[in-house]
């Protein structure tokens, strides 16, 4: 029924990202930023401190997924097209790609993987602490993200646990804020507030009226 | 009064003190490999500061600024000198915006001509003072400082400047003036940045009337062999090399002499972050990161360890007295 749907709604649409290149296609959009930070590291293109871009390009990269694969399942109820879900473990992963990156350019050209020095950074730098709890969670996130992983939790525990998600996004937010807290400077810590509360409220409403206490009430 | 002694007024050499022939000549070669390893090593760091001028010889984005060799003691260092573009596309001047890329991009507003400092408060001789005046009051002299900024990184650069205590003589420091106030330019109009929440404008900066005196304190008219870039703080600048680097201002507009410690924009953003002294030490971490290590732009490669910070920016042996007694803890 969802497909005549679809089929009524946007044909050719329905048709490109059902194409079997489509994964193969997003799997190269999405790893195009890494391929970019790559190059510039090799030859050079990263300014006077190429340590501190890569640790903050890569902080982007992990907020920018984190927007991209939260805005799965909403595009997906929007447009009617439920197969867009099949995009969203591999965006997950992503996200966990450039977090486990920008994790690795921390402790790495930042610590010189002195593990010592990153415990005292993490007790005295709060913003250093929020990041590594969302990684933390993050990485369970991707540890349960296969097939086999789910029949073992069990379709509602693994939904319970990925809810995780958002709270993730909070922390991120929260990392990044206090980043920039030192500058005074929140302009673009707003935006992705925006995008994800956006996301994250489109959630709550969505459930609110599908649950009918909308109706209830009027 | 005449004294009488045995010798009648003439000392008797007794033999056993007389230099024997082998003994002076050796002590003149002694002397002679002496000068000559002096001159050697004059020569040498002579050879490489001309091998490391290399690097930064002609930039050729501004006019040409000659200057003399300094002779303030610790003002030449023998570091690498950081690359050009590096220094004058990784900046902190918040007037033009916070990234660093930022100043480089929005400092060619900046209007450097005509430009005139104020100087008052306890002196002398107040005034409104003309740059083409303050640029012929002392000899323009080349000082490579070590650059250490706040944030974690540093870099060398080859200043062009004379001592602000040149200046401080001209205007006659009254005997009540302790402090001198640094206020830097302010205008809405040609910098985006002023008008952000970031800091209270204009960007006011402090030193104790000793430290301004002291000759590593540097006005500075130039970088690199030229005229400064407006994203460094054209046309004029201070530079104190044993201090973070927002204490070094740029694009100085007025200069006041105080009895009281002057209230400075980083310490009134955040008092318990940026004290007024805000010297380079190791051991007094900033509340948010460690002060312990530096990341030197442009040399320390993406997998190296970073350099240890020296105490004052490892200008100690020059300025630590200025701060014999005091506890740096409580005055960092």
């Amino acid at each position: 029924m969802d497909q005549n749907k679809a089929a009524v709604v946007a044909p050719g649409y329905a048709g490109s990202y059902r194409h079997r290149l489509a994964k193969p296609l997003v799997f190269v959009l999405a790893l195009l930023p890494f391929l970019y930070l790559l190059w510039a590291a090799v030859f050079d293109q990263l300014g006077a401190n190429p340590a501190e871009a890569l640790v903050r390009a890569t902080g982007d990269w992990t907020l920018r997924m984190l927007c991209v694969v939260l805005a799965v399942t909403p595009l997906r109820v929007l447009t009617a097209q439920p197969a867009l879900a099949r995009f969203r473990r591999m965006l997950g992963l992503f996200v966990y790609f450039y977090v486990l990156l920008h994790l690795l350019s921390y402790s790495g050209f930042d610590m010189a993987f002195d593990v010592a020095e990153i415990a005292k950074d993490i007790v005295k730098r709060p913003f250093i602490l929020v990041g590594f709890t969302a990684f933390v969670l993050l990485t369970s996130l991707a540890l349960t993200s296969f097939n086999r992983a789910i029949k073992a939790l069990g379709a509602k525990n693994w939904q319970r646990l990925h809810k995780a998600v958002y709270f993730v996004a909070g922390l991120a937010i929260l990392h990044f804020f206090w980043m920039r807290a030192g500058k005074n400077d929140f302009a673009e810590v707003a935006v992705y507030a925006a995008v994800l509360a956006t996301l994250l409220g489109w959630r709550l409403w969505h459930y609110w009226v599908k649950t009918g206490r909308c109706s209830r009430r009027i | 009064m005449l004294i009488k002694t045995n010798s009648q007024g003439f000392v008797h050499t007794i033999p056993s003190e007389i230099t024997s022939e082998a003994t002076y000549q050796s002590r003149r070669s002694l002397i002679r490999l002496m000068a000559g390893g002096v001159a050697g090593a004059a020569l040498g760091s002579w050879a490489s500061r001309e091998a490391l001028a290399q690097d930064w010889a002609a930039p050729g984005q501004n006019a040409a600024l000659a200057s003399s060799k300094t002779s303030v003691a610790g003002a030449l260092s023998l570091e690498k000198v950081t690359e050009y573009k590096h220094a004058s596309t990784y900046n902190n001047f918040y007037e033009f915006g916070t990234d660093k890329a930022d100043p480089a991009k929005n400092a060619h507003t900046l209007k450097t001509s005509p430009w005139s400092v104020e100087i008052d408060g306890m002196i002398k001789k107040p005034g409104r003072y003309a740059l083409e005046d303050l640029f012929k009051l002392s000899a323009q002299e080349e000082r490579i400082y070590r650059l250490r900024c706040v944030e974690g990184w540093s870099m060398v650069i080859p200043w062009v400047g004379y001592s602000l205590s040149a200046l401080i003589k001209k205007v006659e420091p009254l005997g009540g003036a302790r402090y001198v106030e640094f206020v830097t330019q302010a205008d809405p109009k040609t910098m985006p940045g002023v008008g952000s929440r970031v800091l209270d404008w204009p960007y006011v900066e402090g030193l104790r009337l000793d430290e301004a005196m002291h000759p590593l304190t540097l006005l500075a008219f130039g970088m690199y062999g030229e005229v400064l870039p407006k994203q460094n703080g054209a046309p004029l600048r201070l530079v104190v090399p044993w201090k973070y680097g927002f204490k070094s201002v740029k694009s100085l507009v007025r200069i006041r002499f105080t009895d009281k410690q002057p209230a400075t924009a980083w310490n009134k953003a955040a008092a318990n972050e940026y004290g007024f002294y805000s010297n380079v030490n190791p051991d007094v971490d900033h509340p948010r990161w460690s002060q312990a290590t530096e990341r030197r732009i442009g040399e320390d490669g993406l997998f190296a360890r970073k350099r240890k910070t020296l105490m004052f920016n490892g200008y100690e042996a020059q300025v630590g007295q200025l701060y014999a007694g005091m506890d740096l803890n409580k005055f960092f």
